[in-house]
């Protein structure tokens, strides 16, 4: 499961949706998208929310895709709590929260036992070495196709932001919460400026 | 009861904490969960990290489930439970009142600001989380290849992500990457 990459545009299959599902129907759902996701939730989610089970339109999922892009804390998480609460309240994104994290939970407490246990063992730490390596590698491509936006639309001040985001947080090692505290009013600041002077 | 002598605590002050800076998604805080596990709170060591983030990303499921990982070699069960729910739950319900808050007003132009402004920080964060990671297990020059390969490969094919994950455990295995 590389990183969530932004959604793909998908046209509407059909304008028509399904009745509000149950709790259990959502419990489900969203564990079969979880366990299915191997390289990216996200993509599994909108096929299953949209195309699958039309339980929304192709536009109302891209505005809440787009909210829990850019709220805080792990992005497929906060979706699935607010697609599940639209249903059917909170319990509705209990159940969806439930189903998208406690299965592949329970997977990987299991994995991190055998690891605890046989860790150790040289063939193992070879093969997870190797791993992290690719793992790594897929990171940096999801890393390049978001910042290929920034550079074909030469976006100097996004740029410049970027860079000292990676300066301060992965070379000098700064703690994340006082390096944003700074970063994001700054940011803010700076692209509603901006975005004044291009109007103007 | 303070946080340094209860592991349960300090996991769950941790998480909460950082789940609220995540700008971007659990990829964009690896490098403060690591700057917390390994250096400040010594709960894990380098290679111990980059283990972990090897098995979360050979597992189904969201990325988050990496801070499950860490609970677990902090304390067990209970921590893998309270650290998934500490970084999972603060910033749902945050995300919940948001979502309701935009339906109710029409204050539409705030949210693409706030969204122009954060994809930047975001790809800055995500790209100091593959250096921090590629520092931490890529200590040889057979290494830097699989990544450099694994990065070129996905930027240009559409090759499934997950035979790059295998034909890197083959290489290790295979005693190629030391």
């Amino acid at each position: 499961m590389p990183p969530d990459s932004p959604p793909a545009a998908v046209p509407a299959p059909d304008l028509s949706k399904s009745p509000p599902p149950s709790l259990i129907a959502l419990f489900v759902a969203f564990a079969k998208m979880s366990l299915a996701g191997f390289g990216g939730v996200l993509v599994w989610a909108r096929r299953g929310i949209v195309d699958q089970h039309r339980w929304m339109t192709a536009e109302e999922s891209n505005e809440t895709f787009a909210l829990c892009h850019f709220l805080p804390g792990p992005n497929i998480v906060n979706l699935t709590f607010v697609f599940g609460s639209r249903f059917r309240g909170l319990l509705g994104g209990i159940a969806a929260f439930a189903g998208l994290v406690g299965p592949p939970a329970v997977i990987v407490t299991v994995l991190a036992a055998l690891y605890q246990r046989y860790g150790e063992i040289d063939a193992l730490r070879r093969i997870l070495a190797g791993v992290s390596c690719a793992a790594i590698g897929l990171l940096f491509a999801t890393v390049f196709r978001m910042m290929w936006p920034l550079i074909k639309r030469r976006d100097l001040v996004g740029l410049v932001i970027m860079i000292a985001i990676f300066v301060t947080i992965g070379l000098l090692r700064l703690p994340l919460p006082a390096v944003l505290v700074a970063a994001i009013p700054l940011s803010i600041a700076i692209t509603f400026a901006m975005q004044r002077k291009g109007e103007a | 009861m303070n946080s340094d002598s209860n592991p349960i605590l300090a996991l769950a002050l941790t998480f909460a904490v950082m789940s609220l800076f995540a700008v971007g998604g659990a990829s964009s805080a690896i490098p403060e969960m690591h700057r917390v596990a390994v250096d400040v709170r010594h709960w894990m060591s380098d290679r111990q990290f980059a283990d972990v983030y090897a098995i979360s990303q050979l597992s189904p499921g969201p990325n988050v489930l990496i801070v499950t990982l860490i609970g677990y070699s902090v304390a067990g069960v209970a921590g893998a439970l309270v650290a998934t729910l500490a970084m999972c739950v603060p910033t749902a319900v945050f995300a919940l009142y948001v979502s309701r808050f935009l339906a109710r007003s029409s204050h539409a132009r705030w949210p693409a600001v706030i969204q122009a402004a954060l994809v930047p920080l975001s790809i800055g964060l995500m790209s100091a989380s593959g250096f921090v990671l590629a520092w931490t297990s890529d200590r040889t020059v057979a290494a830097v290849l699989v990544t450099a390969s694994a990065a070129v490969l996905a930027s240009l094919t559409r090759l499934n992500p997950g035979w790059m994950l295998l034909a890197g455990g083959g290489l290790g295995f295979a005693g190629l990457i030391g």
